[in-house]
């Protein structure tokens, strides 16, 4: 239960870390939280010859609303969301998806960039981002590019990242006070990893829905947005017989996923969860 | 191997020059270079929170982070808890609500409680359950160290109001 071997470099600079990663790619990895992956170097799951420690690069250390989008910066822990960062749906919505998270002194020294970056299909800000259309600005020696959040996850613990590049930033779309938001995860255990968790965010105007946000996490290998199922809920009222419509998404999106079977849940059990969760996270959204 | 580094930390208020490989969890480096015991360690996974200290105020899982990283930080351990011989409010309250069995945990517990309660004196039931919920006491003695953290809480804010 100790962690192997490895040379420890402490960039002082972004362009340093960027200049070391070019020079030892798949040979090191990058070290911000450490909250996942020195467990699995304890477990010699992981066994990186030379770790990038990257806790002092202040380039990476920001979280603010800019043009419309909250920039997070790759070193904002996911205690900073305890309380809403931002004013409006968006804040509310982090603030209530963080207390989800692993535990109290997890959450001080994680990051939400780590988290997206390691890519564990049960992360609820990879679920986040994938519903909320987030975009990802990956920076490497090379210079800079932007990853929509679809193109950036391609399965458990694997994203578009190249070995040279860091995940600097991540920015969502600021939601106006006429959105409205919900969330819903279940788990065995406070501060256990999603069986089943959904996020759910529609903007409402005139009493109708215009756009709707669905999407699912904790079952198949990334984060699930539903997207046949937000166009279905456009256009409907979002009055009180929005309840039905909610039923109907709800027994619709247990139809849409295929869940794998483990120790922890049948496929069948995780069906059923996934449309319990959706219901319920429309339901704060909606009802 | 890759070579020592010597690193200065700084624990208590004190200063600890040490030589270790980068590889040491800030928990050994605490017990074996440091010589402070205090801290446990129970499943160097992150998962117990038996070896939860404080590091720039926050509670942390030492076993998660390497010692190499706590250079230029502020360290505190539950050795760092007491005034003298005087207990800290956190460990008074363990002791006379029966707050700990085989004691095993409670350095992690205390410390725990300890930084949650910095960062928020006015932590309702239902926070403070949260808070404790990070960490494991195989006595299963969670009720009376869900109280003996709640009377703490208010004998601290007692004093920080007289």
């Amino acid at each position: 239960m100790k962690a192997a071997a490895f040379d420890y470099l402490r960039p002082a600079s972004l362009g340093e870390a960027l200049a070391l990663l070019a020079t030892h790619k798949d040979d090191c990895k990058i070290l911000a939280g450490g909250q996942s992956l020195v467990p699995a170097m304890n477990f010699r799951l992981a066994r990186p010859a030379i770790l990038i420690d990257i806790n002092d690069l202040d380039e990476l250390d920001h979280l603010r609303a800019d043009a419309g989008q909250l920039k997070i910066g790759a070193l904002t822990r996911h205690a900073a969301f305890h309380r809403p960062v931002v004013e409006g749906p968006l804040g509310t919505l982090l603030a209530k998806v963080v207390r989800h998270i692993a535990h109290y002194p997890i959450r001080q020294r994680g990051t939400f960039a780590g988290s997206l970056s390691h890519a564990d299909p049960a992360s609820e800000w990879c679920l986040v981002a994938t519903t909320l259309r987030a975009e990802m600005v990956a920076k490497s020696a090379r210079g800079e590019r932007v990853i929509a959040a679809s193109d950036f996850f391609h399965g458990t613990f694997t994203t578009a990242l190249e070995p040279d590049e860091i995940l600097a930033e991540i920015r969502l779309p600021i939601m106006t006070p006429d959105w409205r938001v919900g969330f819903y995860e279940f788990s065995r255990r406070a501060g256990d990893f999603a069986l089943g968790m959904a996020v759910a965010a529609a903007k409402v105007e005139d009493g109708t829905i215009r756009e709707a946000r669905l999407g699912v996490g904790g079952v198949g290998d990334r984060a699930i947005r539903l997207g046949a199922l937000e166009d279905q809920l456009v256009g409907t009222p979002a009055s009180s017989d929005v309840i039905d419509s909610i039923d109907r998404i709800a027994r619709e999106a247990r139809g849409m996923i295929e869940p794998s079977g483990d120790i922890h849940a049948s496929p069948e059990y995780r069906r059923d969860l996934i449309a319990a969760s959706v219901k319920r996270a429309l339901t704060e959204a909606l009802a | 191997m890759p070579d020592k580094r010597d690193v200065t930390l700084a624990v208590n208020g004190k200063t600890y020059a040490v030589s270790i490989e980068p590889r040491r969890s800030l928990a050994d480096v605490l017990r074996d270079d440091c010589g402070l015991t205090g801290t446990h360690l129970g499943c160097e996974h992150g998962v117990c929170g038996a070896c939860t200290v404080l590091v720039n105020d926050k509670p942390v899982r030492s076993c998660l982070m390497f010692g190499v990283q706590a250079e230029g930080k502020v360290v505190r351990t539950v050795e760092g808890l007491a005034d003298g011989d005087t207990l800290h409010p956190l460990q008074q309250a363990f002791w006379e609500n029966h707050g700990l069995q085989c004691g095993f945990c409670t350095p992690g517990f205390l410390m725990l409680a300890a930084g949650a309660l910095q960062e928020n004196p006015d932590m309702s039931d239902d926070d403070i359950k949260d808070v404790l919920s990070s960490n494991l006491c195989r006595c299963t003695g969670y009720q009376n160290i869900v109280k003996a953290v709640r009377l703490a809480a208010r004998e601290m804010r007692a004093r920080t109001r007289a």
